[in-house]
């Protein structure tokens, strides 16, 4: 096997035999980012087996997720799949009382047949909570795809007129009670110059600090966020109308940005996505300019969040990485790790939306060029065990990989990084550059302290 | 359907991976969807594995459902007898191929002709077996078919070993502090004078398996896994097995007698009784619930437990606390159902009533309704303790990073009995502290929150300001002002907040 270093993006398509989290693992982060929300997984032992073991203590804190398992009976359809449906639901309702339940539909229900779209709007009437069904499950997606589904089937649900249009009165009332709250923001909102733009709703959920980062840089430009999907609440989910403008913050929505643009009929602003202050300053440039706004101070920004990173730089400059792939952020990392003076050897990823990831190619493309180092390749659908053998072979200073692999690697003395870190750490604009960036290091750092003692490899 | 949040124990297929991966050079295949292969994930981190974990999935996707596995089951087992070389693969069902119905059992047969590894259908069947069940079966599955296969080529091993000997079965990856137990009776039976034959199935090779009848006699101290292999190794070949968990120095006592009582019927002279004596008065020397009148402080004995876990060591643990400890247990239970009947006979005496139940709300409930000093049970019953502030040891799997300790802390034997000990004494000491700590109001985690009266904070600010950790919130704010400080900057609004944070950790 001889490894050649391209020109050109290449795309490869290995076998799909690699680790990867399920898609359901999207229960654990997305219930807690909508804190008004209850997730039903539907389905087996396996799947809640899983989840009790990925989501560690957070099982014991009275998660506001639960498994309706599937038994024999239900298999078999001896039992009446609506009615056993019917007593769970109203079981959580009567226990936690939710504004949404979102069921997690799953391999089994898929196998059976399960009519989950067809029983959840009659159970909503009949029950009084809205139902959401997302299929996410392991025949079709690879985890952080899971949140795809949702949000997908979260869009169908965003109102399109605001209440305060429906019942202009009640509002008023409402308003009259946050009338301090208001008048700051309006004196801040003038300060800034707020520009009259079409309205923008982002899509993809992040950590509330991390929102308020991202709504704060672009209301610098001018720009106001009028929601975004997730919101805290689902009661709180934007209002979306025809033209309006959208725009997704994480790699892996594609479904969601699909059914925004096909059924909402929005118009989504294709960017690379807000990861490294590359991305981020692209980011907002994009949306800049397709809410025809000129954008301002960015390229100071970039370069003070740049020179702000020099300790780390020094660190990572020259070093080599290997994307195994299982979370989809791969391209975006490897394209702000690269500008870091990194070179990447291959993004693996579970599956690559061209379209979706146009931008983001296309920055990782230019970065390439403008730092002078080979094309990575992509590998799509990896297969482990020959990038193993790859590994193997290229010696890389650090491989971002699953927890599958981290420890056997690192007992032949490679470098390893847990993908799923990146996952759940805040790496999303200016200011988390660094975070990003602590994360990759950290093995590297470590190593560097243990190598002294003369132990590399562990294995015979 | 059921609502279930929590699960003691785990899928039918784990129990074929545990068993399948602790063996040398046995590959497990799963036939699973994409993400079903978290038991890589959890071998790896809690066992610490250096190796790769020799399981890889055979991947059922949206084409496998629509037009079956076909080729792929067959390719994806040549492939790995090419690339790995093992001695055995293992094909193993989920709950998904319970459904898809394929006929794997075909797959196996074709595969089984193209590679020089042996090839097993996993005979376990997700809707009806959990893992500790599948575990069991498996590993009798591949001892049979070796037992077979040795017995056609007539070169199995028959004749006994001339030193008395034991087949160690039921040691496993994942185990609930298996590799410590295993350590530790090694070295009983090293002090016993007893060789080791095989230890079943961790590091073992399925190419020993036809030394098995050499041994004298089997051991199978986890009831839950090995007694099905004994049982049929009894069948088969005659050979008498002990499962006595030895738990405590009574029971390790029992267990030692009755392999003297096995070795001397089989033609062996041996006396065991002196090593009994000195390491049960070494212990007893020791220990704080027999040595209570030196220590005034600990006399308040018998206090109320409960304790819950797998069949062997909930009952284990309840005859250690009630005959050795002096405490006084109030329920004991298990989520082992189906193994109900035996857990109710060891347990008869020796606590009031028993909990057989699969439901962590039912076990929860029992506790706060019957109100104990000190709970032993699993990961789940600590958090319930935690919640009503009663301490607990955990005795039990399912298992959890902090069951995999670097330092020796085995359960069984005589090491074992000393562990047990300082669990149970630090439990009922820690219950005392805690109520010593409310006594005395410990108030110091209330920090209060003072804000600088020079400097501003904006709503937006100060409400960001709050979702920050607590533990790192105050030092946030106190940087966040000198920034400001340094600034003149006599408000702080959001935008100073990160501009803070960014010039600050640089
Ligand atoms: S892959 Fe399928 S069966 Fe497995 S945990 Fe995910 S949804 Fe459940």
């Amino acid at each position: 096997m001889t490894i050649s270093e391209s020109k050109d993006l290449t795309f490869e398509c290995e076998t799909g035999n690699y680790h990867t989290f399920c898609p359901i693992s999207c229960v654990a982060w997305l219930y807690q980012k909508i804190e008004d929300s209850f997730f039903l997984v539907i389905g087996t032992k396996t799947c809640g087996y899983f989840l009790q073991n990925s989501m560690g203590v957070m099982i014991f804190a009275e998660p506001r997720y639960a498994m309706a398992e599937l038994e024999e009976g239900d298999i078999s359809a001896q039992l009446n799949d609506y009615e056993e449906l019917k007593r769970l639901c109203l079981q959580i309702k009567r226990d936690r009382n939710p504004s949404v339940i979102v069921w997690i539909g799953t391999c089994t229900t898929e196998i059976i047949k399960m009519d989950l779209e067809g029983m959840a709007p009659k159970l909503e009437s009949e029950i009084g909570i809205p139902i959401v069904v997302a299929r996410a499950n392991g025949l079709d997606y690879a985890f952080t795809q899971g949140e795809d589904t949702v949000l997908a089937a979260m869009a169908q649900r965003c109102p399109s007129v605001s209440t305060s249009e429906i019942n202009q009165k009640e509002s008023n009332k409402f308003s009259s009670l946050f009338n301090f709250a208001q008048k700051k923001i309006q004196s801040n909102e003038q300060k800034l110059n707020l520009v009259d733009h079409q309205p923008l709703v982002l899509f993809g959920s992040l950590p509330d600090p991390v929102v308020t980062q991202l709504n704060l840089e672009l209301q610098k430009q001018g720009i106001t966020v009028s929601g975004w999907l997730p919101a805290k609440r689902y009661m709180e989910l934007p209002i979306i109308k025809e033209g309006n403008y959208v725009c997704g913050v994480h790699p892996f929505l594609s479904r969601t940005a699909t059914t925004l643009m096909r059924r909402r009929k929005c118009k989504l602003i294709s960017a690379p996505f807000p990861i490294g202050p590359d991305g981020t300053r692209a980011w907002i440039e994009k949306i800049c300019l397709s809410l025809g706004i000129e954008p301002k101070g960015l390229e100071e920004r970039e370069q003070q969040i740049w020179d702000s990173l020099t300790d780390y730089l020094n660190l990572v400059r020259g070093k080599s990485v290997f994307f195994m792939g299982d979370n989809l952020l791969e391209v975006s990392l490897a394209r702000f790790l690269i500008r870091c003076g990194m070179i990447v050897h291959e993004i693996g990823i579970p599956y690559m939306d061209k379209r979706y990831q146009a931008a983001e190619l296309n920055l990782l493309e230019e970065t390439c060029r403008k730092m002078g180092t080979a094309m990575p390749r992509i590998v799509e659908k990896p297969d482990n065990y020959n990038q193993i053998q790859r590994i193997q072979q290229l010696k890389p200073d650090l491989v971002i990989t699953g927890m599958a692999q981290a420890n056997p690697l690192e007992a032949r003395g490679i470098n390893t990084k847990w993908s799923v870190e990146f996952t759940f750490a805040q790496i999303h604009g200016f200011s988390n550059a660094r975070d990003i960036l602590e994360l990759v290091t950290r093995p590297l750092r470590r190593k560097g302290n243990l190598r002294e003692l003369g132990w590399n490899t562990l294995i015979e | 359907m059921k609502l279930a949040y929590w699960m003691y124990a785990g899928p039918a297929h784990i129990g074929t991976l545990r068993i399948a991966s602790s063996f040398k050079k046995v590959h497990a295949i799963m036939h699973a969807p994409l993400g079903d292969d978290y038991f890589n994930v959890m071998r790896s981190m809690l066992e610490r594995e250096r190796d790769f974990t020799p399981v890889t999935a055979s991947v059922v996707d949206r084409h496998v459902l629509a037009r079956g596995s076909q080729e792929k089951v067959v390719n994806n087992i040549t492939r790995k007898d090419s690339e790995e070389n093992p001695d055995l693969i293992v094909l193993t069902p989920t709950c998904t191929s319970s459904i898809l119905q394929e006929d794997l059992q075909n797959f196996v047969e074709r595969a089984s002709l193209e590679s020089q590894a042996d090839v097993l259908l996993a005979d376990v069947n997700h809707y009806r077996v959990n893992e500790l069940q599948a575990a069991d079966r498996t590993l009798e599955q591949i001892v049979s078919f070796y037992i077979e296969k040795a017995r056609k080529k007539g070169d199995i091993a028959l004749q006994k070993t001339k030193i008395p000997s034991i087949n160690l079965i039921g040691i496993f990856t994942l185990g609930f502090h298996n590799q410590h137990d295993c350590r530790e009776l090694k070295k009983l039976f090293l002090d016993l004078g007893i060789e080791v034959n095989e230890i079943l199935p961790e590091n073992a090779s399925v190419k020993n398996l036809k030394n098995l009848p050499q041994a004298w006699i089997n051991i199978v101290p986890y009831r839950e896994v090995g007694l099905m292999t004994a049982q049929y190794l009894q069948k088969e070949f005659d050979m008498p097995y002990i499962d006595i968990t030895p738990i405590g120095l009574i029971e390790t006592a029992r267990f030692i007698r009755k392999i003297e009582q096995i070795i001397n019927q089989l033609g062996g002279n041996v006396d065991f009784e002196p090593y009994i004596q000195q390491q049960t008065k070494a212990i007893l020397e020791t220990s704080p619930f027999v040595q209570t009148n030196k220590n005034s402080k600990n006399n308040n004995l018998p206090k109320k437990a409960i304790v819950f876990g797998g069949s062997t060591h909930a009952s284990a643990i309840t005859k250690i606390l009630v005959r050795e400890m002096g405490i006084n247990v109030i329920w004991a239970g298990t989520y082992c159902k189906y193994d109900n009947t035996w857990f109710q006979e060891q347990v008869d005496g020796f606590c009031s009533s028993v909990l057989i139940t699969e439901d962590h709300a039912e076990v929860g409930n029992l506790i706060a309704k019957t109100e104990p000093d000190v709970i032993f049970g699993t990961q789940m019953e600590r958090h319930v303790g935690k919640r009503l502030n009663t301490p607990c040891g955990v005795i039990s799997a399912p298992v959890h990073i902090q069951n995999f300790p670097l330092a020796y802390r085995p359960f069984l034997g005589y090491e074992g009995t000393k562990q047990i000990n300082d669990l149970v004494f630090n439990a009922l000491n820690l219950g005392k502290e805690l109520a010593l700590f409310e006594i005395f109001n410990d108030s110091s985690t209330h920090e209060t929150f003072k804000h600088d009266i020079s400097i501003s904070w904006s709503p937006e600010a100060l409400q960001e300001l709050e979702k920050i950790p607590g533990f790192v919130r105050s030092r946030v704010k106190r940087n966040t002002e000198t920034f400001a400080k340094e600034g003149k900057i006599a408000s702080i609004t959001l935008d100073v907040l990160y501009a803070a944070k960014e010039n600050l950790t640089n």
